[in-house]
This record gives C-alpha cells, structure tokens and sequence, in this order.
C-alpha cells in the first residue's frame, strides 16, 4: 500500500530504509525514524480506536505523550504481548505487529457503537450509580456486562522472555527533558564540569526544535541540536539519556527513570540485552525543562478523526514528513497555532480557512498567513464538525469577544481534517508528585510549578515561556543556578537566538460556544478516552459535585492512560464555568506518578522469580538435597523438612525418624536458628532487660533458656542463651524471628539504654550447627572428640569449646527434644566436613537424620512451645504455663513487665497453653481448629480456644496436640470439641502438656 | 429525594439531564447540632446516615475540611471481606457485611458492592496454619470460609502461577465467596446524599480547628469558617489525623500514622476476576470494572501526613505482584498514591468514649477501614445516639491499651504490617 500522506521530502526519517509493519492485520510501510502513529497516518489511516463508552470511532489526535485515542495492542506472539502502547511514543520497527484494541467485529465498524448512538444518552456521567440496583439479585449479571466493556488492550498470557534492569546514579544535576531549555541547562551545568544527567522521552534530542522550522543564528534548529548534544556526548562526567522517561519525582530529590533500551528495535529484546531499565536517581539539582503540551479546543464533534491538535499537524509535516489530510481548517486563540496552517499550505495541501477566535489578530505568524494568502477568518469559530468516521466538513460561525455565545450565520465548509489550538498548559507533572500545589497564571492562562521543598529548578515551557529564545535562556539561567547552588564555578555559555517574532496575546478560551446549550449541543469531547464531555462535567456540578476532585472522580475525567494531559485544564475550565468561578478557584487535581506509564517489569528488574527474594542455605544443604530432603520455607531459609526414603510416606517416614532418635540417635541440622553476639561490660544487664528472666547469676559455660515479650507482655520469641564470657554471650531465636530480634536488640538499646556497653552482631551464617540428639548421642560424639563428655563435666546445660572431627567447636548440650543432646556448633567452612564425619561414625548407631517436622513432634512429646506457632501475640508467658521463665526479683525491669501485670493479663480464665489428647487415638486434630466446650450450640459457636500444634506420635502410639483453652490449666481432664468444615467433631481431652518424661530424666543422662 | 432508577435515566434523558436535583446541599451551618461529626469521609457519612435513619437524630452536621469522601475512602482498594480471625472483629465486620449486601438498595445509590471473593493465599505451613485457624473460626462464627488447595485455587484465578516453581510456591489458601470490592466513592456519595435527604448539614471546606470543651464535656467545635457551633455530642471520624483531634482534646491515642500506598494498571480486558491477596510475598491485587489492575499493600514504615509515600515500597509490592503473576511484567503500571492510615498496635479499630463526656472517636482503622464503612457508621451511630457504645462497639475502647484486652488482629491482617 502507498503512504498517500508521506511527502517526497523532509522530516527526520530515512526514506531509503523502508520498514513493514502490521495494522489490523494488514501490511503497511513506514520508515526509519516514523513512529507508528506517524506511519499509521502516512498511509491514511483514520480509525485507531473506539472510545470508552460510546464506542465512537476516534483518530490520532497528538504526536507525544499526551495522546488519548492511538493505544493500540503490540506484539507478535503471545509471550511479547504488550497492552496500551501509545502509539505516537512507539517507535516504528520492521516486523511491528499491532492492534486496535476496541472494537467488533473490527475498529472500523463496531456493533457496539450503536449502543453508543442510542444508548448514549442514558449514559451521563455516573449513570451505572443510578441504575443496575433492581432486582438487587441481577447486579452480577449487570455487571459481567459492565466488565465486558472494561479495558483496552490485554494482558500476555505467556510470561516475560525478557529482563529489566534497575540501576542507581547520583548526579549534580538531573536535567528533565532535551529540548531547547533542557539542552541550554545541561550544557551550562556541564561546560563547569558538573556531573549531569539528561534525560528525554524521546528517541532524539530536541524536543520541539525537532519539529521547528525556525532558524537559530540563521542556521536550522536541528544543526544546534546536534552540535550541542555532540559537546554533551564528549563531556566526561554527562549521562545522556535518550528514550528515557523521567516518571516520578518523589521526597528529597529521588526521582525515577524509565529507559526503553530496546522497545524501538523489535518486540523481544535482542539476545545479550534488557528490555528496560530503571533508573533510581538521587539528584542534587533538578531543573525540569518538561516544556508544554498545547490544549486542543472543545466543541461540538471534536472527536472525529482528522480533529487534531494544531502542533501535532506541525510536528508530523515537519519531522515525519507527513501530511495527515487533504484539506485543512485551523481553529486558534493564539498565534502559535497558526504555523500548522502554515506547514500545511508549504507541504502544498490546502489550506480551507484559518478559523480565529480573536476579534483583530495581527501578530507576525497571522500576516504571514495573510501573505500567502491564507483564508484567516476572525472573531469565529468552529461550533461544530460533521462526519462520523473521518471529518468531512465543519461549521463556523461568528462569536462574541468573551467566546460565550455564537454571534451570526453559520457557515459550512468542507475538510477534512480539523486542528485547533486553544494555547499550551505547562508539563507541571513531576513538580506536582512531590505535593507541591501549582498555581494558576493567567498571562500563561496555566498552571505553573507552584512553591516547593524539594532541590527543583524549572526552565522554558514549564514556567509558560514558549518562545525559542526564551527558553534557551531560561535554560542557561536554570543551569547557572544549580551552578550557584552547587558552588560550582560557572562558564559562560553563549547560545544562538531565533529571529524575534510579534506576537500577540492569546485568548483565554477553552469551549467553543455552540448554538445550542451545551446540555443539547452534540457531545464536545473533553477528555477523550474517558469519553467525557463538556455536557458530563455539566451534569456533575449541577448535581452538586463541585470540588474539582469530584468533578474528576464523577466524570472520570483524568483517569485515563493518558492521565488528562490533554483534557484535564479544559475540564477545569468547563467546570468553573459551570461553577461560576474562576480557574483557580476551582482548582486543580493532584497529578501523581507515573508521568506516562511504566511497565511492572521495570518497577521489578531482576527481583522477581529466583531472586525475590534470597535463598538462604545452610552448608550441608547439598547433603540433604542428595538424601531425598522435602525442604520448608522458613523465613528466607530451605530448611530440611523430611526425609522419605522411597516410597515411604510423609507419616511413614516421620514415624521412623521419631522413633530411630528416641531409640537411639538423630541428627538434625539447626544452622538456620539465628545466633546474635553479644558483648560488652553491660551485656548481662542488657539480657535481663530484654528477657522475661533472670541473667544476673547465669556462670561462664552455662546455658539458659529465655523468653522474649513485647511491650505488651506477650510472647515475641525464645531461645537458648549462653555464656561465653562474662562479658560475652550468645543468643540464639527462632529461624524466622532473627532479623526481627536482632532490630529489637538495637532498637532498645538505641532509643532507651544507649547508656548501657553492649554490643550485637549477627553470627548466624557463621556457624553451622548440628544437633545430635537420642540416648547414644554421647557414644557418636565421644568418637569424634577427646573432650570428658561424662555428665559431670559436660553436664546439662553446659557449653565447651573443644575439638570435633578436628576442627574447633563450640558444643552446647541443650535439648528441643527432651533426649540427650549435643548441639555442635564449628565454622560453617566444616559444616559438611563434621557432618559427614558425624555419619561415618553413626552408622553403627542407624544415625538418623531428621528434618523440622520431626523436630516439631519431638519437642511436642515434651510440651515445648514453638513461638510463632504455638504463640501468636496474645500470649504471655503465664499463659504458657511459664510463670517459672519470668522473673519480678530483677532491679531493673524487664520489657513486657507492665504490659503483663494490667487488668485483663491478670484475668482468670485466660487462654492457656496445655495438651490435648484424642479421644480416638489415632486421630489427629487439624492445626487451626476451634474449640468449643459444647458441640451442640448453634452457630455462632462460642469459641474457646484453638489446636497450635497437632500430630501422631510414634512414640507414644496415639496422637498429641497442643492448644489453648480458655481457663485450660484449670480443667485437666474436662472435654472439648473440635468441630470440622466436613462435620466431624473431634473431642479430646484436656492434659499436660507434657506428654512424655514429664521428670525430664532422659535429658539428663 | 429524587429516586435514582433506569426509568429516571430514560426520563432525564429526554429533557438532556438538566435537571437531576443536587445530590447534597450546601446549606449554611446551624447555631447548634445535636450531634456534630468531624470529618466526611465514609465512617463519618455513614454514621450521619444512620444517625438520621435508625434514630431519627436529624440535627446533624459532618464537618469535612476538604471534599466528601476525599480521604482514604478516595484511596483505598476497595477490599470488602469479614473474614477476621477473633469473634469481636469478626462481629463487627459481618454486621458491616451483611449491610454491604443490601446497601445499593438501602441507599437507593448503586456502590456497585460485587461480590466475587476474597483469597488469602498461604505460602508456607505456618501460612497455612493460620489459614486453618482463622477459616475454623470463621466458620463457627457463621462467616462463609474455605481453606482451598493450589488445585482449587487455579480453577478459580487460572492465570495465577500456583506453580512449584516460584520462590514462595502457593500451599492453600482461605477463601471468602462473600467477600469483594465495592466503588470506593460512590460508598461516600450515597451515605451523604442519603443523610441529606435526611437534613444532615454537610459542610465542606470546613476545618475543625480547636474543640469547646467545659467542665470535661465537649460542647461545640471551633471552625476556620464559621467560628464556634455547638453540639450536643461529638464524633470524631478523622482516620489519619485523629492524633491531631485527639490533641485538641487533650489525650494522647496509642496511634499511628503512616503512608499506606495504592497503584492502579492500565487498563487492560478482565483477566482476574476475584481479589488475591498474599500476606506472605505482600501484595495484593483485583481489577476494577473498568479493568485496572488495583493493587496495594504494607504501609511505610515511618510515620507522616503526607498523603505520599516511598519508592522502595512500590517496588516491593511490584514484585510482589509479578511473582504472583509473572504474565503481568508487561502490563504498565499507569498511576500510584498514598492515603494516611491511623494505625493501632492491636490492628483493630477504636470505637470509643474518650476522657471528655460527649466525645466519641472512631478511629484507628488502619489499612483495612474501608471494609467496614457500613458497620462502622452503624454502630457509631447507635453509640452517639445513646451516649452508651453500641455492644459490638464495646471491645472496641480505647481504655483497652490501659487494661491489655487488645484484640490482636495482626496474624488475620490481609497483609502483615
């Protein structure tokens, strides 16, 4: 297919690089350098897309960032899939595959419009809050209809073959956006050797020099666009950032960068490279050079394809080399708008009449069109276009000085394409993420950067400076300050000047008055893809939505993908009106992050899959991989869960790790529990504030057992701690708790006792420990050490450093399982050495290795608690049934005291911790269920308590449980119930918890 | 009122909708209230509401400093469920539940409450623990609940990786058919415009800026508008700034205040059709009738009232999102913001008497507020209309933080903070 609107010459692309690409399913050509919007409008295509609500056909109304209608589907295959892709931002590659993203059977005609066209009406805004409410058992039925029209583009179903990439920089200046202003900033902050960064949306620098057809020091624009970004490029310490979207500015001068690397080149990253990446930038200086989008004019039809905003007409002669239409009628308030006529006529198409809603224009841009003998006509405007598909004409009419009402006749004539201007609202986004309110300047008749904290500069169009000399030297200026600021010497920087142009005031006009009340008038579009209309923002108000965010949140005005860049100030405007007030008065909504969207992949880069989060290993986790471990995520450990040999079930194989270590001697590896050096002349003192016991008399070589509470007094964590020196201690917490505690250490050492000499550091992956356990613990360990292991040197309790296996150790004997027990600590370097060693010379006792789930049916047997399992943050330690592990003798107090002694802590019928036998032996109550004291009572049941810790024990041949109930230390030998989701209701009585040894002999040995 | 209705659509249709009535008036403040609520966000409209409706308390004003319903009620994610794990939240929550279910009707206001359920995903055994205990509960306490396998979970949200291949591969989960999302703002509208009807005063851009208090008891506010108005009995339903009332009072509240943040997609054709949460990888996400993919998760970890919030707790709960939906990397995330949640160290709400005779708060509701905008209006409302708290509302004093019966609901949170 020909481009019948590609011009034989100009623009910035490279006709002698044809490129293919895919529209609807059929083969189009563009070129090297076209976006696909510009290719799109090259070969005369008008229908992008069907708007939101009432599936009206909509084209391609801007060239950046801003545009609401060509969102269009990408990708090739399923897995490259990417939905919502602006397709004035994409750039053209060969191969291009792409969508409409609306419409059936086709964007071109659409059923659903006529839904639109008679149901429209009924469709004012927030209708669907009116309505679907009767019969209230039809609302899921409404809305599977309402959900049939939501979204635009569509999810892969096939993962990402790509990867993104994060980085962090730190510059002295971050320069947002490479147009004139950007351009003069960073080249004045990097000539005095600032580092900078520079980034732009675009794939080249110079913003609207790249489209310009004014000449800078009698040369063209684009010449001073290379030769500055040439001198920039040589800089040593410039970052240069091309197709880089600066997206959000957030608190203390971080703001985030989103680079596409290699969306211009093909669907799917070539091999070696990352798609996107993230940069996460901590800037001294920000100077925002963002510029301006301009604001197209409301009125009646001005949804149609061929209605574009006027620079946008500009921007595709001149840098595209196309021209998107035949026959032209420019709609403006302002000067500027009259160089798309201009480019119009000089590309040689025609020209219908220039259409100005002044009374008595004369600037210097309106005589050059009254020179090539344009048609301006003023005091007018464009009430209304007609056409449904493409604009086939327009009516114009006289208006009075204020724009308010149609003065004369109408007049018809014909077009095809229809651009307006209504002037340019500032890119105050980025400035307004940090919070900053804009304000309203009516000379720029827009919203500037208002007042802010954080380290921000602004230059050029951002500030409603639009002349090319004048944002050059706003640049220089804002680079001068960051300068200042910076305490850098400053290098003077003389820049080229454009030809100085006459130019008179814009008017302030935002709807076009139409004959008809706006109520009647047809729809005059305001925010396109959200389909709202000057009539909708009407309604609002007049229904008492008056402050501008329920404006917005009522119409959904702003909420498109476009975020309102194109519509939100005319809203405001039309509301205002309605509102009888001012601009300002009606305020302005809050813009937040993203500027224009960015892809979930590059918030994530590479933390995601494998690397969500780290994977701690112990060092004997290879062994247990070769051995058939099942592993168990604690914390952000694998820990050996179980063993089965084949074919063995989980049971099976439980059953015979329980009973080979009871029996004769387990080996379990306990690496993963955390361990926190502690040291200094207040340690112990520490210790004793931080533990529910006391630690004042605790020797040298012993251990103890503490509990951990939170303010609250409830149970936070436990572990065994031990003394290594008097002012040296070891503390050992539960796998998942220990970064938690260790926060906790410093967190009240660092608020509350910095007086106190302590000193914590985190040794857990220093070790590897490994817990031998069972009646013939002693035997396999005297094998492989010299050390008196007799109990009267090594007795309970106790902690020596000797030699095992040949390597130094530090031997604990403390049991979690009620058995005789060595917990061998050496340098997690000899982990596997001692434990293979631990094998060779296990074999004789059937050494066994278990994993965490026997470790929990042991230390069940033996009533001991697991925190975080069988506490949950409503537990004191008396409800434990551990009144023995808190101490109130202590000289200082200890965390969680207060919190323990209030009202309801000290209440009789508290939940308690206690054992739990089934009535039928083997049956084993699911962990989780709810207790109740009588099965009968209809539902709502009373509750009271719950099953912790659940299991059968080999052992002891029936199964065992852990739970509390209310008042439970008291009703030894009552009965409860546990009713199930599937009916049963188990009953069990209420025991001891401590199932096996309640003399705790076996430990002793 | 005028009666919302498809026939009143067809009928203002044809006279080109000018003239549906205002929703709320702008009416000009009375000398004195019988009851005067501070702040218009959803807790405090609807309290209005069933003040006016249940009581036949009419001589009411809710004081909003901004616009209505533009707190956290215009921020959150909309997540209704009541599935929480201890009787006196889980009451609370289903008394709110069980008004969500006829409250379009109620209020004549369709807030578009669907209900297409709530999963909370386990990801470890003791995930999956927790996930028993709290669906056991829930069951007891007739609250709708399953615990689903990672089979049972894929028929339901087919596009989720419930494979063994994750970092925190998916173990079970605890579903709540019941349970939803609701039209965040049109939840504020009807409660206001309900209230209206009632004669409820609302008066927006108004800040409360000290109170008037006199021998302990609260007997009118002091406005930046309109000087003092007096009242009978006070509300205060502030969310984030209730510290700052509280102050004004003279008590301290065991509150705090973070940045909580909420981020939207693109839109994008339905593709997730219930809510998932993951309290273990920490995140959370639905998609909205008009297809956005809603996502949220923890709070900031400092405190502050600005409604914004850091970059690093984006990117967390991205990821979070992406390891549940490895399918969505592509997807653009289109637009991110924060709301100020009052949190307490139980995570449960206080419904409160205070120090002051006649002032009431109702506050502390933390990441999960907007789930119980009915119940919480209701009973508030029955608190202020008595002067004694309403029995659900009891457990729910702020004395608790002085005799420890918290009601510690951190374990059942939709996502731990």
């Amino acid at each position: 297919m020909s481009q019948k609107n590609r011009l034989g010459t100009g623009g910035r692309i490279d006709r002698t690089t044809p490129l293919k690409f895919q529209y609807n399913g059929k083969t189009y050509t563009g070129f090297q350098g076209d976006t696909l919007a510009s290719a799109i409008l090259a070969n005369g295509i008008d229908v992008v897309g069907r708007s939101f609500k009432y599936s009206r056909p909509r084209g391609v109304v801007a060239a950046g960032a801003e545009e609401p209608n060509a969102v269009l589907q990408l990708g090739a295959t399923e897995e490259t899939q990417v939905p919502n892709v602006r397709a004035t931002q994409q750039e053209l590659f060969d191969g291009l595959t792409s969508q409409a993203v609306n419409g059936w059977p086709n964007v071109d005609n659409d059923m659903m419009s006529w839904v639109g066209k008679l149901g429209g009406k009924m469709m004012p805004p927030g209708f669907y809050y009116k309505t679907f409410m009767y019969p209230k058992s039809l609302w899921d039925t409404y809305e599977s209809m309402i959900r049939k029209a939501a979204g635009l583009g569509r999810s892969p179903l096939e993962n990402d073959p790509d990867t993104y990439d994060k980085v962090n920089q730190h510059c002295d200046v971050l320069v947002v956006g490479a147009g004139p202003a950007g351009l003069a900033a960073a080249l004045t902050a990097a000539r005095s050797g600032a580092r900078v960064i520079l980034a732009d949306e675009q794939s080249e620098f110079g913003g609207s020099l790249l489209s310009s057809k004014e000449l800078l020091d009698g040369k063209p624009a684009t010449s001073w666009v290379k030769s500055a970004v040439d001198e920039l490029a040589g800089c040593a310490d410039v970052l240069l950032l091309p197709r880089a979207t600066v997206n959000g500015y957030h608190d203390h001068n971080f703001l985030t960068i989103h680079e596409r690397l290699t969306d211009h080149l093909a669907d799917k990253a070539p091999v070696g490279m990352v798609r996107q990446r993230l940069h996460r930038v901590r800037a001294k200086w920000v100077v925002l050079a963002t510029g301006a989008h301009e604001r197209p004019l409301v009125f009646s039809n001005n949804d149609v394809p061929g209605c574009m905003i006027a620079s946008a007409v500009s921007t595709y002669i001149n840098r595209y080399g196309v021209v998107p239409g035949s026959e032209l009628v420019l709609m403006t308030t302002n000067d500027y708008g009259y160089q798309a006529a201009l480019d119009w006529h000089d590309a040689q198409r025609k020209v219908v009449a220039i259409v100005d809603t002044r009374q008595n224009p004369q600037g210097a841009r309106v005589e050059q069109a009254r020179k090539r003998g344009l048609n301006v006509i003023t005091g007018s405007a464009v009430i209304e276009v007609q056409g449904s598909k493409r604009v086939s004409g327009v009516s114009v009419a006289t208006i009075d000085a204020a724009g308010n009402k149609v003065t004369g006749a109408v007049n018809r004539l014909n077009a095809d394409t229809v651009a307006s201007s209504g002037g340019w609202s500032p890119v105050i986004h980025l400035s307004s993420h940090t919070g900053s309110r804009p304000v309203w300047d009516d000379k720029v008749v827009g919203f500037v950067p208002g007042p802010t904290v954080q380290k921000q500069l602004t230059a050029g169009g951002i500030n409603g400076k639009y002349s090319i000399n004048e944002a050059l030297s706003e640049g220089v200026l804002a680079g001068l300050n960051a300068l200042a600021k910076l305490d850098l010497p400053a290098t003077e920087v003389v820049l080229p000047s454009a030809a100085d142009m006459v130019e008179e005031a814009s008017m302030t006009l935002f709807q076009i008055p139409h004959l008809l009340p706006t109520s009647k008038a047809p729809k005059q579009f305001v925010d396109y893809q959200t389909d709202v209309t000057a009539a909708g923002i009407e309604v609002a108000c007049r229904e008492g939505f008056e402050s501008i965010e329920h404006v917005k949140r009522y119409t959904a005005m702003g909420f498109g993908t476009d975020q309102g860049k194109l519509g939100n100030i005319n809203g405001m405007a039309v509301a205002a009106k309605a509102l009888n007030k001012t601009i300002p008065e009606t305020g302005t909504t809050i813009f937040r992050p993203n500027y224009t969207p960015v892809t979930f992949g590059a918030m994530v880069g590479r933390d995601c899959g494998e690397l969500f989060d780290p994977k701690r290993y112990t060092a004997m986790h290879k062994w247990h991989v070769e051995h058939g471990a099942k592993f168990e995520d604690v914390g952000q450990w694998k820990r050996g869960w179980y063993y089965p040999k084949p074919g063995e079930s989980m049971q099976e194989c439980l059953d015979r790790e329980c009973k080979a270590t009871r029996d004769s001697v387990g080996i379990l590896d306990a690496s993963t529990l955390g361990k926190i050096d502690i040291q200094g002349a207040d340690a112990r003192e520490f210790l004793g504030r931080i533990y529910t016991n006391a630690w004042a008399k605790l020797a040298v070589g012993k251990c103890r057992y503490g509990l951990m509470c939170g303010e609250d007094g409830m149970v936070f964590d436990d572990g065994v701690t031990s003394c290594l020196g008097d002012n040296h201690f070891l503390m050992t917490t539960t796998t998942g708790g220990a970064p938690r505690v260790l926060e906790w250490l410093e967190l009240w050492h660092q608020t509350e006792w910095p007086e106190l000499d302590v000193y914590f550091n985190t040794v857990t992956d220093h070790w590897s420990t490994l817990t031998i356990s069972g009646p013939n613990s002693r035997k396999l360990l005297s094998e492989l050490t010299d050390f008196d292991l007799s109990n009267e040197n090594f007795s309970f309790m106790d902690v020596h450093q000797c030699t095992v296996a040949g390597v130094p150790a530090r031997v604990f004997r403390i049991s979690f399982t009620g058995e005789l027990s060595y917990e061998i600590n050496v340098q997690a370097n000899y982990g596997m050495h001692v434990w293979e060693k631990l094998f060779e010379h296990g074999k004789q006792f059937n050494l066994t290795p278990y994993g965490t789930e026997t470790m929990h049916v042991l230390r069940a047997e033996k009533g001991f608690i697991i925190a975080g399992q069988d506490t949950d943050g409503s537990v004191h330690p008396h409800d434990l049934g551990m009144s023995w592990c808190v101490s109130d003798q202590k000289p200082f107090s200890y965390v969680g005291k207060r919190g323990m002694a209030r009202q309801d802590c000290m209440r009789e019928n508290r939940k308690q911790l206690v054992g739990l036998k089934t009535k039928e032996p083997k049956v084993v109550i699911p962990e989780g269920s709810q207790a109740v004291f009588d099965p009968n009572e209809p539902i709502p049941m009373t509750m009271v308590g719950h099953i912790t810790s659940s299991y059968y024990s080999a052992n002891l041949g029936h199964s065992i449980a852990m739970g509390v109930i209310k008042g439970g230390l008291s009703r030894m030998g009552e009965t409860v119930y546990y009713p199930q989701a599937d009916g049963r209701v188990i009953e069990a009585e209420i025991c001891s918890l401590v199932f096996l040894d309640p003399k705790g002999e076996r430990q002793n040995v | 009122m005028q009666r919302y209705s498809g026939f009143g659509l067809l009928k203002h249709s044809l006279t080109h909708h000018e003239n549906w009535q205002r929703v709320w008036r702008n009416p000009t403040p009375k000398k004195e209230y019988d009851v005067i609520i501070i702040g218009g966000g959803g807790h405090g409209l609807a309290t209005a509401y069933y003040l006016a409706k249940e009581h036949g308390i009419t001589n009411v004003a809710v004081i909003e400093k901004g616009y209505l319903g533009g707190g956290n009620t215009a921020r959150n994610t909309t997540i209704v469920r009541s599935n929480y794990l201890w009787d006196e939240s889980a009451h609370l929550y289903e008394h709110a539940m069980k008004l969500w279910e006829g409250l379009s009707q109620d209020l004549n206001y369709n807030v578009m409450f669907s209900q297409r359920g709530v999963l909370n995903l386990g990801h470890t055994l003791q995930d999956m623990r927790d996930i028993q205990r709290r669906v056991s509960a829930n069951r007891l306490n007739g609250i709708d609940g399953e615990v689903l396998d990672p089979q049972q979970i894929k028929e339901i949200v087919p596009h989720m990786d419930c494979s063994d291949n994750t970092r925190y591969p998916i173990m079970g989960a605890s579903w709540q058919p019941r349970g939803g999302v609701a039209r965040h703002d049109a939840v504020a509208w009807g409660f206001a415009r309900g209230a209206d009807a009632y004669g409820v005063d609302m008066l927006q851009e108004t800040e409360v800026v000290d109170l008037v208090i006199e021998d302990g008891a609260i007997v009118g506010v002091k406005t930046n508008k309109y000087g003092v108005i007096k009242a009978g009995r006070v509300g205060s339903v502030v969310a984030g700034n209730s510290g700052v009332i509280a102050k004004m009072a003279g008590f301290d509240l065991p509150i705090e205040s973070h940045p909580l943040q909420a981020m939207v997609s693109e839109p994008i054709k339905p593709i997730l059709d219930t809510v998932v949460m993951s309290n273990h990888v920490h995140g959370y996400v639905s998609q909205s009738d008009k297809g956005d993919l809603v996502i949220g998760a923890g709070i900031d970890g400092w405190n502050g009232y600005g409604q914004r919030g850091s970059f690093p707790t984006i990117e967390h709960t991205m990821q979070a999102i992406v390891e549940l939906f490895p399918i969505f990397s592509r997807v653009r995330l289109n637009r991110q913001w924060g709301g100020i949640v009052d949190t307490c160290p139980d995570a449960c709400p206080i419904i409160s008497k205070t120090p002051v005779e006649n002032l009431f708060f109702n506050c502390g509701w933390g990441t999960g507020g907007f789930k119980a905008t009915p119940g919480s209006g209701h009973v508030f409302a029955a608190s202020l209309a008595t002067g004694e708290m309403h029995p659900m509302a009891k457990p729910f004093s702020m004395f608790r933080f002085h005799d420890g019966a918290l009601i510690d609901e951190h374990g059942a949170a939709g996502v731990a903070h």
